[in-house]
Order: C-alpha cells, then sequence, then structure tokens
C-alpha cells in the first residue's frame, strides 16, 4: 500500500525549476532514502509534501488522500523535521513538547512526553532552555516534536545534519528502531549515501530537481552489478543502440553520458555490441559503486 | 482553536521582550506621577493661570481623575508604538524563526494559527491597556485622591462632576482598545508579508506617525481622505470628556456631546481590523514556507 505517491510534481521559482515532474512511491513500513546534492530539490519536495509549498503542477496523495484537500487529517498523521532544528530558544525542551503536544487533536499525556524524550536521549535536559543546546541536542528534540503525537508517517529532512559520529549512529538507530519495531513509515533525506544505504530499503536518488535514479537500496547496491559510463562523442546513437537492445533496462537517467547499471559478466556484450553497432566509442569506464555514482552524478552539474 | 490561542499567549509571555512594554509605561506612569506630586500645585497654577481673572474654581484640581487624563493624552499615542513591538513580530519572528514550519505542519490550517496569532496578539494588546488603566488610573486615584475633572479645551472649559466621570473612563478605555487593535491588526498585516521583525516593527511604527502626520495636517488635499484613516479616529476617546449642556449653559450629567462621531470612528476603526486580519489570512494561505 502507497504511503505517499507523488505523480509529476514541479515547483517553478520564476524561472528556476526546483523541482521538475518529480513521480516516486512511498509503501507502508518502508525507509524510504531521498538523496540528493545541496540544492538539488529535496527540501522543496519535502515541503510540498507537508503542504507548506504549493506545487506548480502534480498531484501529492498521502495515505491515498489529496494533500491539498485533505490536509489537517493527512497532517494528523505525520511527524516531520525540516532542515535545520529551528526551535524556540526561550523553552525548555519539556516545554516544546507539551506546546506540540496540545495542538494535536488527539489526546497527549505527560506520560507520552516523558517516553518521548527518553527515546530522543533528552530526559536529563528537560527542564533546560533551548538556547543552551547543542546543534546535536537540538536536532534531538526536533525529532522529538516530529514523534511526539505517534504518527504513522515520519519525514525526516537531513536529520543528521551537524550532529557528531555518535549522533548520527544513535539517529540511524532511532529511524530503524522506529520503522522494524513501531511499523512506521520512514521518508529520510540526506546528502549522503553513505548514510542512507545503512537504514533504506529503497532509495531515490535526485538532481537538479529531476529523478535520477529510484530502486531497492540491495540491489542498486548489489556487488555483482557495476555501474558503467559509455565514453563515446555521440551519446544520442548509444542511446539508441541501447534501447534498442537487450541492455536497456540496464540504463541509468542522467542529464549528460550515458551510464547504465549492469551485471558484471554482460560488460564485455556490451562492449561487443556497441562495436558492432560502429558507434564511436572513446571506452567504458568502470565505477566502483552507486556512491561514485552519485558523486559522479552530483558533482559534473 | 482555544488550544492554538493558549499556545500562542504561552510563547508570548515566556518571551522578556513581551514585558519591555509593561516596564515601560509603568517607569513612564509612575515617573509622572511623582513629579505631579511634588510639584503639582505649580503644574496645576500653569494650567489656571489663562482662567484665574475670570473663574473662580474650588476643589482639588490636581485629582486622580485628571492626573488620568494628562496621563492617556501624552501615552496613548506612544502605546501603539510598544504594540507594534509585539505584533508586528507575531508571523514574521517565527517566519525568521524558522518555527513557522512547526506551526503549519500541524493538523490545523493557517486561517486558524493566523486567527490564534492575532487573537493572541489581541489579548496582549488588551493586557497592557488593562495594566495602563490600573496605572493610570487607579494608582492616580489612590495618590491623588478624587473631585471634579476640569478640563481645559482650546477655547472652552468643560466641568464633569465627580460621580460622572469614572465610566467615562471605561468608555474611553474600550475605545482606546479598538484604536490599538487596529495597530495590532497593521503590526500583523506588515508581519505577514515579512521574514524578519524589524521591518514590520519600524514599518508598523512609521505608518502610524506618517498617517498621523496626514490626519492633523489641514491641508484640502488631505482633508479627502482623512475620515478614511485610522490614525484620524484613535484619539476620539476624548470624546467621551466632552459633554452636553442644557439652555442655561449647564453640564448635563451623564450625556456625552458627539455620540455619532465616537460611533463613526468605531465603525471605521473595526472596518481597519477586519480589512488588515483578513489581507494577512489571504497573504499567509498563498505563501509559501520557504524560511
Amino acid at each position: 500500500m502507497s504511503v505517499i505517491k507523488v505523480q509529476n510534481i514541479s515547483k517553478h521559482f520564476g524561472s528556476l525549476k526546483a523541482v521538475d515532474d518529480l513521480s516516486f512511491e512511498v509503501q507502508a513500513g518502508q525507509v524510504f532514502g531521498f538523496l540528493g546534492q545541496n540544492g538539488s530539490g529535496k527540501s522543496t519536495t519535502i515541503r510540498m509534501l507537508l503542504s507548506l509549498i504549493h506545487p506548480t503542477s502534480g498531484q501529492i496523495e498521502i495515505f491515498g488522500k489529496r494533500i491539498e484537500k485533505d490536509r489537517e487529517a493527512i497532517l494528523e498523521q505525520v511527524g516531520a523535521i525540516i532542515e535545520r532544528p529551528d526551535l524556540y530558544p526561550y523553552l525548555s525542551a519539556r516545554e516544546h513538547l507539551e506546546l506540540f503536544a496540545k495542538v494535536r487533536k488527539k489526546k497527549i499525556g505527560e506520560a507520552d512526553i516523558n517516553a518521548t524524550l527518553e527515546k530522543v536521549g533528552l530526559a536529563h535536559r528537560a527542564k533546560d532552555k533551548v538556547q543552551t543546546f547543542s546543534l546535536g541536542m537540538k536536532q534531538r528534540l526536533g525529532i522529538g516534536i516530529a514523534l511526539v503525537h505517534n504518527p504513522s508517517l515520519i519525514i525526516l529532512d537531513e536529520p543528521t545534519n551537524g550532529l557528531d559520529p555518535q549522533g548520527i549512529a544513535d539517529i540511524r538507530q532511532l529511524i530503524q528502531y522506529l520503522a522494524k519495531e513501531e511499523g512506521k513509515t520512514v521518508l529520510v533525506s540526506s546528502h549522503l549515501l553513505s548514510e542512507i544505504e545503512q537504514v533504506a530499503n529503497q532509495i531515490l536518488i535526485i538532481h537538479q530537481g529531476k529523478k535520477m535514479v529510484e530502486g531497492v537500496t540491495k540491489e542498486l547496491l548489489d556487488p555483482e552489478k557495476r555501474i558503467v559510463q559509455i565514453k563515446t562523442t555521440d551519446d544520442a546513437n548509444v542511446l539508441k543502440v541501447i534501447a534498442a537492445g537487450r541492455f536497456s533496462n540496464y540504463l541509468l537517467p542522467r542529464g549528460e553520458g550515458v551510464y547504465l547499471k549492469i551485471p558484471t559478466r554482460e560488460i564485455p556484450l556490451l562492449n561487443e555490441s556497441l562495436v558492432k553497432a560502429e558507434v564511436a566509442l572513446l571506452g567504458i569506464e568502470t565505477k566502483n559503486s552507486l556512491e561514485d555514482y552519485f558523486l559522479q552524478i552530483t558533482s559534473n552539474a | 482553536m482555544w488550544s492554538l490561542i493558549k499556545v500562542e499567549l504561552y510563547k508570548i509571555f515566556s518571551r522578556p521582550r513581551t514585558y519591555i512594554a509593561f516596564g515601560a509605561i509603568a517607569a513612564l506612569i509612575v515617573v509622572i506621577q511623582l513629579g505631579l506630586k511634588i510639584d503639582g500645585d505649580s503644574y496645576a497654577s500653569f494650567l489656571m493661570k489663562d482662567i484665574n481673572d475670570t473663574l473662580t474654581v474650588d476643589g482639588k484640581v490636581l485629582n486622580g481623575y485628571l492626573i488620568c487624563y494628562i496621563l492617556l493624552q501624552l501615552l496613548l499615542v506612544h502605546v501603539p508604538l510598544l504594540v507594534a513591538l509585539i505584533a508586528a513580530d507575531m508571523i514574521s519572528g517565527e517566519a525568521n524563526l524558522g518555527t513557522l514550519r512547526l506551526l503549519f505542519t500541524t493538523p490545523y490550517s493557517r486561517t486558524r494559527w493566523v486567527l490564534a496569532k492575532f487573537i493572541a496578539a489581541s489579548i496582549y494588546t488588551i493586557l497592557l491597556l488593562i495594566w495602563l488603566a490600573f496605572l493610570a488610573l487607579f494608582v492616580s486615584m489612590w495618590i491623588f485622591g478624587t473631585d471634579d475633572l476640569f478640563l481645559m479645551k482650546s477655547n472652552y472649559v468643560v466641568l464633569i462632576e465627580q460621580n460622572d466621570v469614572l465610566w467615562r473612563y471605561v468608555g474611553a478605555f474600550v475605545f482606546a482598545s479598538f484604536a490599538l487593535l487596529t495597530v495590532t491588526s497593521l503590526g500583523f498585516l506588515l508581519s505577514s508579508l515579512s521574514s524578519n521583525s524589524i521591518g514590520p516593527i519600524v514599518g508598523t511604527m512609521s505608518a502610524i506617525v506618517f498617517f498621523t502626520i496626514l490626519s492633523t495636517l489641514n491641508i484640502p488635499l488631505f482633508t479627502l481622505v482623512k475620515p478614511y484613516l485610522f490614525t484620524t479616529h484613535m484619539n476620539n476617546w476624548k470624546e467621551f470628556f466632552d459633554i452636553q449642556v442644557n439652555a442655561n449653559n449647564e453640564a448635563i450629567t451623564g450625556s456625552i456631546l458627539n455620540i455619532p462621531k465616537i460611533k463613526t470612528s468605531i465603525v471605521v476603526l473595526t472596518l481597519h481590523i477586519i480589512l488588515f486580519v483578513s489581507a494577512s489570512i489571504i497573504i499567509i494561505k498563498k505563501k509559501d514556507i520557504l524560511s
């Protein structure tokens, strides 16, 4: 069952296309990794999911309901942190949770607030003002606010920003706990594949607002498959040859250059078919991992 | 809705900035009361110097009622500036802090949040006015005692019996609440347009100063727009202290000289409040929350 269904959404700020015709689905119980460089459109997409930004076009359904029509019913079941953990410096951690508990339609008691403080490791600093908190503690309180009403869908935008290695490991553990033990659906964004690949079972990479690649993490990171870049002076002809043949399923989306994720044993066959088709081939370069591919597509822009 | 208002009030009264206005009003009033207590007789003589030859006034001219009137004349011009500190920060302050997105991802519409914020800012404004009333009226009555209220207008004097004064102050403070809520709503509107607090606060203060100047200038061009400016009506609380007289030129107890003027002012101010708040709602509903 799809918890999130995004269909062809775009967001334009003047002439800038922040998100360009993006579609994806997140299934119930999934940890969905949303990857992209800073400025790739992740936060804009997340803000559209949360109805903070109005899409220029396209449609968003969460729990089978349209966000623009059933916003309040949807948001009752969603907990989110968006980018920085911006909070009220003059309030304590407990006061934050109490305030945000009050603006939920379900009854949230003292026990729920204490449990949330324990869950995010802030029970010992519950009475301290946020202005005395480190960035990591603010980030954890932000996650606490997202969890205090026990939502079914949790959206975490760059939740490990500013955290030390222990903090990053804690958040990773928390995400895994929420998905496995509590059956939550989690959408987590990051600009680091290494952070996402350990927790997400599905990955989507976007670049300049466009979907680059999407798939099951295990398959995308499959050591039996390699990402190769076909270097040629005539991309269009290569694409034509690949599209017509057996390798079309391996093609990865890319603005410039031709990339495939292909079983290692089939690389020679690919080479052979391109030579036979007499394309102007400069070489086939093997990438080591999805990380390489991710870095390649995001750094070449 | 009430839970949203409670959240907003909690935030307002958790901030040290909120108490600046209460402190400033208390400090100003205490200084003026102290000055008048020490040197009030010479001040009263100065007030009466032009009419001493033609009129003899018995009793205590410088009583609590007159002190309150003097204080209101001085302070009701400046209190809007203090109101702007909070009202103009209600939305832009949260946008600047980045917390607006936390509020707008809760299961309540933006319209409800904007209304809750406006109501909370209005409660703050009313509390500020009550604080002003308490210090200016009741503390002055306690320090200076009560007697008939003797007011000198530009070309006539008004004498209101002491048992006819208190309800006029109640009326004046209720009227002042409309005037200050108009300022609150203006600050709120400017707050909805910005992502930092300084602009709307300065903008609200500038708008008050600008329109007050237009309201007071006697230039025919401005005369056309004056009736529609909120600043023209903000000072009409004074109308509660203009009294009708009978054929013998004796004051009619319980009367007000120009009730329609007060009613018109309340209608104009109310329309401004509705206009400013409605515009704020429309702006916020359409806005992309990027902060």
